[in-house]
């Protein structure tokens, strides 16, 4: 693969500088068969350094992980060489099993079936806090 | 189907027509005492609590209906491994309404994702006690007159204490409610009622280590208790657990009409010769609580 080209799949643009490793580990994207390009520290007049990211397939991306770990990211989507299509992000309101609740007293430690489910509760700041006990998620970004 | 997990759960409005029939329970209990004949409440209690287990049987068998249930984890199939969610979705084949407190936080929430029936928290580990926050609600609009226009203390352990954090997030929906934290830096009001729950609701706040120094200008004092099983270590709970105790003498400076409150049990934050005083409300806290949740229980299961 050309690092420059792909035929069918997504550019990942304005990645905040360092951020590409967690993504890749998030979406589990070692798993994947096709080619991936992770560029770092791209120069970039509006970021100073970011990321970039090339996935050669067009994969059901998970755009809420994609929201949470870097709402700044730009997708661009690939179809036939050409882009197709421009997706801004933004912080999802409501993350299911993205990230898990390390509150010892909360009920999802015991109850092994229970999503962990994380609600937006201050846009502001990013913060979101388990559906359940109301314990802080460890913030990311 | 409604439950009950936290106390934002019920509207303002809905909060008034629970303590309107309170009210009216008080006023004439003969007139409710069939109202849940035929209807089983099941008391849940994965951890011990007497006081709210009781309250809640009382409460079921003043309106006619029965009750059944287990008082510790050890007495149900908690002990074998079963899940909450098995645990209700049995139950609910027994009983028309649960009462459930579970020492870990969220449990009620996971139970009414299951159950087939209206779901109450009794209280979940050191998260909600929304039944209590009720029972102080019909309190001070009982004493009050209002749920609003007031200057209200809380004292102790505010960092911990479930039901500060409760009534807080219920008070903060009235207005002209002005707030006074009064507690040992350690056991301080979290950021986030503070600059969330309280400031979003612009409404205002004072932080005080000193609790007569906060007295004279409080119409309600809400007391707490130290609680020991909050805390991960022991030193800390001994070295702080007497930080505030209110004595007839503080009270001097008080204002006549103050209404003292406490969740009970008390250790010895408040001195026993305080009960006499006509000002302490806690014990009207305690039967309070029993006629809301009446009403709740009407409420939740269509009878109201």
């Amino acid at each position: 693969m050309k690092i420059d080209s792909i035929k069918n799949g997504y550019v990942l643009d304005h990645i905040k500088a360092g951020n590409s490793m967690r993504i890749y580990n998030y979406l589990n994207l070692e798993q994947l068969e096709c080619s991936v390009a992770i560029l770092k520290n791209v120069k970039s007049s509006k970021m100073g350094r970011k990321d970039i990211m090339k996935i050669d397939s067009l994969i059901d991306l998970d755009f809420d992980i994609l929201g949470y770990i870097d709402p700044g990211i730009t997708i661009n989507i690939i179809e036939n060489d050409a882009i197709v299509a421009k997706r801004e992000l933004c912080l999802p309101e409501r993350l299911t099993n993205v990230i898990r609740c390390r509150n010892p007293r909360c009920i999802t430690t015991t109850e092994q079936e229970l999503d962990h489910v994380f609600k937006l509760t201050d846009r502001e700041n990013r913060v979101y806090r388990c559906m359940y006990c109301e314990a802080k998620a460890k913030k990311e970004g | 189907m409604r439950h009950l997990i936290d106390i934002t759960d019920l509207s303002n409005d809905e909060i008034s027509r629970l303590a309107d029939t309170a009210d009216r329970i008080i006023a004439d209990r003969q007139a409710f005492s069939n109202v849940c004949a035929g209807k089983k409440l099941a008391t849940l209690f994965f951890e011990p609590s007497t006081r709210t287990r009781l309250s809640f049987e009382a409460a079921m068998l003043e309106l006619g209906g029965s009750v059944l249930g287990f008082s510790s984890a050890d007495s149900s199939s908690a002990s074998k491994g079963e899940s909450v969610s098995d645990t209700v979705r049995t139950v609910g084949c027994y009983a028309d309404i649960i009462a459930m407190r579970h020492p870990k936080e969220g449990a009620p929430m996971a139970a009414a994702a299951k159950s087939p029936v209206p779901i109450i928290n009794a209280g979940d580990g050191g998260h909600c006690h929304p039944t209590q926050t009720l029972a102080d609600l019909l309190t001070i609009r009982r004493e009050k007159g209002r749920l609003g226009g007031f200057t209200i203390g809380f004292c102790g352990d505010l960092k911990f204490g479930r039901t500060v954090h409760s009534l807080i997030t219920a008070l903060a929906r009235y207005e002209d409610i002005r707030f006074v934290f009064i507690s040992p830096p350690e056991l301080v009001v979290p950021e986030y009622m503070k600059n969330g729950v309280i400031r979003r609701n612009r409404l205002t706040f004072a932080e005080t280590d000193s609790l007569e120094q906060a007295l004279p200008e409080l119409d309600i004092l809400y007391m707490t208790r130290v609680q020991r099983e909050r805390f991960f270590n022991e030193a800390d709970y001994i070295r702080l657990k007497d930080s505030y105790i209110l004595e007839p003498s503080k009270l001097r400076a008080a204002k006549s009409d103050l209404c003292i409150m406490h969740p009970l049990p008390r250790v010895n934050e408040i001195s026993a010769k305080v009960d006499d005083d006509p000002r302490a409300c806690y014990f009207k806290q305690v039967e309070n609580g029993k006629f809301i949740r009446e009403a709740l229980i009407m409420f939740l299961l269509g009878l109201m």
